[in-house]
């Protein structure tokens, strides 16, 4: 894993040809990502179960993006109610300090 | 009016065990006067707050299942904002939400069972069937490998 390449397109193809400064093609091979919630059937995402949730709250205490996560659009849109209600009661942070 | 509402409050970690649980009894009787019932009430017990509120670190969580009308939330809600024991509450209407978690799962087993039957197995899973699981890639769900690109 090359800490230098950018993240692309999140969804898209695992393989991708990266082209090097003198033409040369190498091979990438990135896992494509999968929805979390979609593989593990998931259907309740639960502002209460904050165990499901940590996942998705790095140590900036951001909501995840997508393309990181791979969460697909259905469940990102439920996980950031989830998390915003969770952040309310202050079961998870807004911010870190 | 039938819906369904879930209400979180957080009691100022100060207040004792008795004073929590008059606080319930409370919410139970505006509850009972207004025509609602009380399906569940749970108490979590102390917990740390993510965040500081006014200077508490943490608080006594308490999780009831209402069923009652807008105006019973309405009133119980008021309520809460009042009292000085409680820090934070938090009401959510469920019931809708829930008709759809049932639904979609509802869905998926009768899916899947009828595609089984198609291949011409048993319509449950049996034990010890499926794929065995992927050697875990810990670093592909790793998210702050790309931390720099976020920003």
């Amino acid at each position: 894993m090359n800490g230098k390449k950018s993240f692309g397109g999140g969804r898209g193809k695992s393989a991708t040809g990266a082209q090097g400064k003198d033409g040369q093609r190498r091979p990438m091979f990135r896992r494509r990502k999968v929805c979390k919630f979609c593989s593990d059937k998931i259907d309740d995402i639960n502002y209460k179960d904050v165990k499901l949730l940590m996942p998705f709250v790095p140590e900036r205490a951001k909501i995840l993006p997508r393309r990181i996560s791979g969460t697909c659009a259905l469940h990102q849109r439920k996980l950031r109610t989830a998390l915003m209600r969770a952040r309310q009661l202050a079961l998870i942070p807004y911010t870190a300090e | 009016m039938n819906r369904k509402y879930e209400l979180v409050y957080v009691v100022s970690p100060e207040a004792t065990d008795e004073q929590v649980t008059e606080l319930h009894t409370q919410v139970e009787s505006i509850v009972q006067r207004m025509n609602g019932t009380l399906e569940k009430s749970e108490n979590w017990g102390r917990r740390k707050l993510a965040y500081e509120i006014g200077r508490h670190k943490e608080g006594t969580y308490v999780l009831e299942v209402i069923v009652g009308g807008g105006d019973l939330m309405k009133e119980i809600d008021r309520r809460l904002k009042v009292s000085d024991l409680i820090i934070r509450h938090l009401a959510v209407r469920v019931d809708e939400e829930q008709g759809v978690i049932e639904r979609t799962r509802e869905r998926r087993t009768e899916t899947s069972r009828r595609r089984r039957v198609a291949r011409g197995l048993p319509a449950d899973r049996q034990p010890g069937e499926g794929q065995r699981g992927e050697p875990d890639d810990d670093r592909d769900d790793r998210f702050d490998i790309g931390a720099e690109d976020m920003r």
